[in-house]
C-alpha cells in the first residue's frame, strides 16, 4: 500500500517518458490520473488507520509492528563490512499519527499541483516527469522509517526542484535554484555524517547488528553507551543534534537560513511554489519530529528554549519582512516563514498541547498557503504581475476571485472559524504552559498582530478602492453597459474558471471545515504526539 | 666484487623461473596480444577499418578469463619476491583490464581521431602495454619492480597523450606530461634509494620486518617517504603533485584522459597502499611518531589540499575537460581519505570508491566525447541549449555528474557513504576529516552543476532546434552506463562484497 502511494508518480513518469513529447494532453492526463491514485490510496489509508496506536518507537519486543501501520519491511542491502558485522540497510516503511497527516497532505498538494501546472507550454513532458519523481520523492520521505531509506528520498527530491525552478522559473531563476540547491545540500550532508554516526552507534534489539532503523533508534536504551554517538558521548551527541537541526531547519526554512525560500518562491513557477511551500517546509519540520528530537531527547530538552526564541524571531520577523513587499508572492513567501515560526514554537513548548498545534499547525500551513501560492498564481497569469500597487478595486470586477481570497487571507491571519487559529491557538496554549516557553510565547503574540496587518492591508490594497492611474489593467465599458476590467494578453475568464475552482474549492472546503471541526485530524495525531512526549520527557530520560 | 654463480644456484634460479611463470599468465598473453596487434598493424597498414580496434576488444576481454582462472592460485610471492599475486593485485587486474577495453570503445566513438591522424596502429597496442604495466605496478612487491612497472605505465602514457601529432595541445601536454613525470620519477628513486640505505633491502615485506628489527632514523624516513610520496602523488593526481594534470587532460585525445584519470590513478593508488601499507611502519595512529609527523600525517595534509584546491579551482573553470581535470584531483582526495584510515574498512571502501569512480568518470568523459563529436567544442558557453538537442545525452551527463557529486541514488554516493563510513568508524578521530570531504563536496556540487545548467537552464545561442543523435551503438553504450550508475547506487551489495574480499593483501592483515 505504502509503496504503492509512493511509486505511482515515479511509474506515472515512467509512463509519460514513453509517450511523445507532442502529446501534451496525454502526459498531463497521466499525471492527474496518478495524482488522483495517490488520493485515493491517501483516503484508503486514512480510512483503515488506527488512531489508538502510537508510533514514535517501537511496539512491545521492539518490533515495529503494534505501533506502526502498514509497515512494509524487506531486507534491501546486507553487505559485509570488514570488523564492522554485516551493513543492513531496509526498505522499512510504516505510518503512524505524525506522518499520516502528512502523507494526506502531499496526496492532496501533489493533485492540486498538477491541476495547476496545466497552463505549464514548456516541455511538457520533461516537467512532469520530474514533478513526478519529486512528487514520489516527497511522498517517500514521510513514510520512510529507515534513517538510510529516509536520505535517498530527502536527497532525490533537490535535483527535480532544481530543474523544475531553474528552467520553467522566472527571469533569475538561475540564481534562484542554484541557491536553493546549495543552502539545502549543505545542510543534508551533515545529516549524512550524523547518519553514519547513528548507524554505528544503535543496535537492533531484535538481530543484535548494527541498523539504520529510525524505530531503533528512537529507543535510548539501543544506543551503545561508548560508542560515537552512545549516550556517553555527551559532546557528540550535542554536536549531532546541532548540525541535524541546522540541516532541518534549512528546509523548513528557520531564521538565519531562511534566505533561499522568499528567491525560489519568486522565481518558481505557481505549481512549484505550491508544493515548495504545501509540503517540501513541511519536511524540515517532520524530520525534527520523526528524527532530530526522538533520537537525542536530553539534547532536545536542554535547547528547548533556543529553538523557541528561533520560532519567535521567525514569526516576528517573517510578519515585518511580508509587511514590507511590494511583490505579492514575496508577501506570501515571507508570511509562510513567519507562520512556520509557529511550528517550532508549539515544538519548543515540549507539550501534548504545543506539539499537537505544530503538527497541526503543518497541515494548515500546508493547505493554506497552498491556496495563497494559488491564489498570487491566478492574478499573475492575468496581469503578468504581482506588485500590489498595481492593482485596486478588483473586488467588484472579479468577485469569486475576491470572496477567496478572503477566505485565504483570514484563515492566514488565524481567525476563528477557520483552520488555522485551532492550530494557532493549541501552539499558544502549549508555549503558555510551559515555564521555559512562557516568556517566548508573549513576544511571539505580537506576530499576529503584524500578520493581521500586512494581510489586511494588502487585501484593501487589492481589492477596495478604486482603479488605480498604473493599474495592470484597463476599465472598459461592456455591452450591458457595466464597467469591466480587461487584462492585457489574457484571453481568458475574467473571473476563476473552472480549473481554478476545482483547485481551490477543496482547499476552502478543507480549511472552513478543519475549522470548526478538527477532530478528524486531531483524533489522528493525539496519541502519536503524547507518545512522543513521552519519549521527550525528562522523567523517562532520567529513568535511562 | 661480484662472484659467478655456481651451477647449482643457476639451477635453482631456473627452477625458480619455471615455477613463478605460472602465476605470470595473464602478463604474457597481453604481452602477445600486444605483438600481435603491431604485426596486424603492419599486415594491414592503411586500411581503415575496425579490425585492430575489435581484436584489442576481444583480446582484452580473453585476458579476463585468465585473471579468472588465477583466484584458484595461493597468494603469495614469486620471482624471488619482486612479484605478488593476491585478491587485492586481482582487483586492479579486473579494473585495468576493463578500464583498456572501456579506452578502446570510447575510443571508436571519437571521431577526432579520424581527423587528427592517418594510422591508429601503435595506438591500440600502446593501451595494451599500459594495461600490463599497470597491472605489474599494483603486483609489484619489490623497489625495482615497482620503479620499472611506473616507468613503463608512464612512456606509454606520454606517448598516447601526444597522440595527435599535429595538434599543438596535445604535444604540449605531453611535454609537460613528461617533464613532470622525470622529475617526480627522479625523486621518487632518490627516496628508495635512501630505503634501501637504511635497509639494504629491496622488497617490501624484508623492508618492513628490517625496520622493525633495527630501527631507523626518523628524519632520514620520514624524508624518504616524502620523496617516495612524489612519485605516487604525481600518479594519483594529488595535490601538491598535480600541476601536469589540468594541461594533460585538456591537451590528451578525450579517451586517454579518460583513462588515465581513472586507470592511472588507480593504479597510483593500488601502488601507494600496498608500498605503504606493506613497508613503512606507522604507529597506527597519526601524530604518534618521533617528529610528530608520518606518512599517515602526510597523506592526510595530501588528502585535504588535494579536496579542498580540486574542488575550488574547479569552479573557475570554462572548459568541460578541465574542470574534470580538478575534479579528478578532487577525487584524489576522497581516494586517500579511506587509505588514511588503514584498516579493513578503509580498504574495502577505497577500493568500491574506485569502482564507482570508474563508472561515472568514464562516463562522464564519454559523453563529452560524443558531445565534442557533434558540437565540435568542449567549452561550457558551447553546452548551451544541448539538453534539448541531445536529451540523452544530457540526461547521461547529469546522472554521471551527480554521481560524482555524490548524491543519492547513484553509484558515487555510494563511494562516499562508504569511505565516511571507514573514517567514522574509527570514532571522533577523523571526524574532522569527514567534515572537511563533505564540505568540499557542497562546493563541487555548485561547478558540476553549471554543466547542466547550460544544458538545460540556458537557451542555444543558434537557433537550430533539431536534435542530433550520437548514433545507435554510442546511445546504447552510453544509456548501460547511465543506468548502471543508478543500479549500483541501489543495489551494491556484490560490489561491496567484492571490494572486502579484494581487500585482502598478502604480507599484511588488515583489521
Amino acid at each position: 500500500m505504502l509503496s504503492l502511494i509512493v511509486f505511482l508518480p515515479i511509474i506515472a513518469g515512467l509512463v509519460i517518458l514513453a509517450v511523445p513529447s507532442s502529446q501534451k494532453q496525454i502526459i498531463r492526463i497521466v499525471s492527474l490520473l496518478a495524482a488522483l491514485a495517490q488520493g485515493v490510496l491517501a483516503v484508503l489509508i486514512w480510512r483503515g488507520y488506527d488512531p489508538a496506536l502510537p508510533g514514535i518507537t517501537a511496539g512491545p519486543g521492539g518490533s515495529p509492528l503494534g505501533s506502526f501501520q502498514f509497515v512494509e519491511k524487506i531486507p534491501w542491502i546486507s553487505l559485509h563490512l570488514g570488523g564492522f558485522g554485516s551493513l543492513n540497510i531496509e526498505y522499512f516503511l510504516g505510518v503512524d499519527g505524525i506522518s499520516i497527516t502528512m502523507v494526506i497532505l502531499t496526496a492532496l498538494i501533489s493533485a492540486i499541483g498538477v491541476l495547476s501546472s496545466w497552463t505549464i507550454q514548456k516541455q511538457v513532458k520533461g516537467y512532469f516527469i520530474l514533478y513526478n519523481l519529486l512528487a514520489s520523492a516527497m511522498m517517500g520521505c514521510f513514510v520512510a522509517l529507515d534513517f538510510f531509506l529516509f536520505y535517498v528520498f530527502w536527497e532525490v527530491m533537490l535535483l527535480p526542484m532544481y530543474f523544475l525552478i531553474g528552467i520553467w522559473g522566472g527571469p533569475n531563476r538561475e540564481y534562484a535554484a542554484i541557491k536553493f540547491f546549495l543552502y539545502t545540500l549543505f545542510g543534508s550532508v551533515f545529516m549524512l555524517l550524523v547518519m553514519i554516526g547513528l548507524y554505528f552507534s544503535v543496535l537492533d534489539p531484535v538481530t543484535g547488528n548494527h541498523t539504520f532503523s529510525l524505530v531503533a533508534m528512537a529507543t535510548q536504551s539501543n544506543y551503545i553507551k561508548d560508542a560515537i554517538l552512545g549516550p556517553d558521548n555527551v559532546f557528540w551527541r550535542y554536536v549531532a543534534f546541532i548540525v541535524l537541526f541546522i540541516g532541518f531547519a534549512i528546509k523548513v526554512p528557520m531564521f538565519p537560513f531562511h534566505t533561499w525560500l522568499p528567491d525560489a518562491h519568486v522565481e518558481a513557477p505557481t505549481p512549484i511554489s505550491v508544493i515548495l511551500a504545501g509540503v517540501l517546509l513541511k519536511l524540515g519540520t517532520y524530520g525534527m519530529i520523526r528524527i532530530n528530537f526522538p533520537l537525542f531527547p536530553e539534547v532536545f530538552h536542554a535547547g528547548m528554549y533556543v529553538i523557541g526564541i528561533f520560532g519567535a524571531i521567525n514569526i516576528i520577523y517573517g510578519a515585518f519582512c511580508a509587511l514590507a513587499q511590494k511583490d505579492l508572492k514575496k508577501m506570501v513567501a515571507y508570511s509562510s516563514i513567519s507562520h512556520m515560526g509557529y511550528v517550532l514554537l508549539g515544538l519548543s513548548a515540549g507539550n501534548s498541547e504545543g506539539m499537537v498545534g505544530a503538527l497541526y499547525q503543518m497541515f494548515n500551513h500546508g493547505t493554506i498557503t497552498a491556496m495563497l501560492f494559488l491564489l498570487v498564481g491566478v492574478i499573475y497569469d492575468r496581469a503578468h504581475t504581482r506588485q500590489i500597487e498595481k492593482f485596486g478595486g478588483l473586488a467588484s470586477y472579479m468577485p469569486v476571485y475576491a470572496a477567496v481570497v478572503t477566505v485565504a487571507w483570514f484563515a492566514s491571519l488565524g481567525l476563528p472559524g477557520l483552520s488555522g487559529f485551532i492550530s494557532e491557538a493549541f501552539v499558544f496554549v502549549g508555549a503558555f504552559s510551559s515555564v521555559t516557553t512562557r516568556p517566548i510565547a508573549m513576544v511571539s503574540v505580537l506576530g499576529i498582530v503584524f500578520g493581521a496587518a500586512y494581510l489586511l492591508w494588502s487585501l484593501q490594497r487589492m481589492f477596495l478602492g478604486q482603479r488605480k492611474q498604473d493599474a495592470a489593467y484597463d476599465l472598459v465599458v461592456g455591452e450591458d453597459g457595466h464597467e469591466h476590467i480587461h487584462f492585457h494578453d489574457w484571453h481568458g475568464k475574467l473571473d476563476l474558471d473552472g480549473r481554478e475552482l476545482a483547485m481551490l474549492v477543496p482547499l476552502v472546503v478543507i480549511t472552513i471545515f478543519l475549522g470548526i471541526y478538527p477532530m478528524p485530524v486531531l483524533g489522528m495525531i493525539t496519541t502519536s504526539i503524547n507518545k512522543l512526549v513521552q519519549v521527550l520527557s525528562p522523567v523517562v530520560l532520567s529513568q535511562m | 666484487m661480484f662472484e659467478l654463480p655456481s651451477g647449482a644456484e643457476i639451477q635453482g634460479i631456473i627452477a625458480t623461473l619455471k615455477a613463478s611463470v605460472g602465476f605470470f599468465i595473464p602478463e604474457i598473453y597481453l604481452s602477445l596480444l600486444f605483438m600481435l596487434l603491431i604485426v596486424i598493424d603492419l599486415v594491414a597498414k592503411g586500411r581503415k577499418n575496425n579490425l585492430l580496434s575489435l581484436t584489442t576488444l576481444v583480446g582484452l576481454a580473453g585476458s579476463l578469463f585468465f585473471i579468472f582462472q588465477q583466484h584458484s592460485l595461493p597468494a603469495g610471492e614469486f620471482f624471488f619476491g619482486m612479484y605478488v599475486l593476491d585478491e587485492f593485485a586481482l582487483f586492479f587486474k579486473y579494473f585495468f583490464v576493463l578500464s583498456g577495453m572501456l579506452a578502446v570503445v570510447v575510443t571508436m566513438s571519437d571521431e577526432q581521431f579520424d581527423r587528427e591522424v592517418k594510422s591508429m596502429g601503435e595506438y591500440y597496442a600502446l593501451i595494451v602495454s599500459m594495461v600490463i604495466g599497470m597491472i605489474m605496478m599494483a603486483s609489484s612487491a619489490d623497489l625495482l619492480m615497482i620503479f620499472l612497472s611506473m616507468e613503463l605505465v608512464s612512456f606509454t602514457a606520454y606517448i598516447l597523450t601526444g597522440y595527435f601529432k599535429r595538434n599543438a595541445r596535445s604535444s604540449e601536454a605531453a611535454l609537460k606530461y613528461l617533464v613532470y613525470g622525470a622529475v617526480s620519477s627522479g625523486l621518487m628513486v632518490y627516496g628508495f634509494s635512501l630505503i634501501y640505505g637504511l635497509t639494504a633491502q629491496t622488497n617490501l615485506i624484508k623492508i618492513s620486518a628490517e625496520l622493525a628489527a633495527h630501527g631507523y632514523d626518523p628524519l632520514v624516513m620520514i624524508f624518504s617517504t616524502l620523496l617516495v610520496l612524489a612519485g605516487f602523488g604525481y600518479k594519483i593526481g594529488a595535490v601538491p603533485f598535480h600541476f601536469w594534470s589540468p594541461d594533460v587532460y585538456e591537451g590528451a585525445p578525450t579517451p586517454i584522459t579518460a583513462y588515465l584519470s581513472v586507470a592511472s590513478k588507480a593504479a597510483g593508488i593500488a601502488l601507494l597502499m600496498r608500498f605503504f601499507y606493506i613497508a613503512v611502519p606507522h604507529g597506527g595512529h597519526p601524530y604518534e611518531d618521533i617528529l610528530g609527523i608520518d606518512w599517515l600525517s602526510l597523506l592526510i595534509l595530501l588528502s585535504i589540499s588535494s579536496m579542498i584546491y580540486g574542488n575550488v579551482v574547479a569552479l573557475w573553470q570554462k572548459n568541460v575537460k578541465r574542470l574534470l581535470a580538478y575534479s579528478s584531483i578532487a577525487h584524489a582526495g576522497y581516494l586517500l581519505l579511506g587509505i588514511i584510515v588503514m584498516d579493513k574498512l578503509g580498504t574495502q571502501a577505497t577500493l568500491f570508491y574506485l569502482l564507482s569512480y570508474f563508472l561515472m568518470n568514464f562516463g562522464a568523459f564519454y559523453v563529452v566525447i560524443l558531445i565534442a563529436n557533434k558540437t565540435g567544442s568542449e567549452n561550457l558557453d558551447d553546452y548551451r541549449g544541448l539538453g534539448k538537442k541531445m536529451p540523452l545525452a544530457g540526461a547521461a551527463l547529469t546522472v554521471f555528474l551527480i554521481s560524482l557529486v555524490g548524491l543519492p541514488p547513484t553509484f558515487g554516493f555510494i563511494g562516499k557513504l562508504m569511505i565516511f563510513s571507514a573514517l567514522l568508524a574509527k570514532g571522533s578521530l577523523y571526524i574532522w576529516l569527514a567534515l572537511i570531504g563533505i564540505m568540499t563536496s557542497v562546493i563541487s556540487l555548485y561547478y558540476y552543476m553549471l554543466i547542466p545548467l547550460n544544458m538545460y537552464l540556458r537557451e542555444s545561442t543558434q537557433h537550430d532546434e533539431k536534435e542530433m543523435s550520437a548514433g545507435m551503438p554510442a546511445q546504447i553504450l552510453m544509456a548501460v552506463l547511465m543506468i548502471l550508475t543508478i543500479y549500483f547506487g541501489l543495489f551494491f551489495a556484490p560490489l561491496s562484497d567484492f571490494a572486502q574480499y579484494s581487500s585482502a593483501m598478502f604480507g599484511i592483515t588488515l583489521h
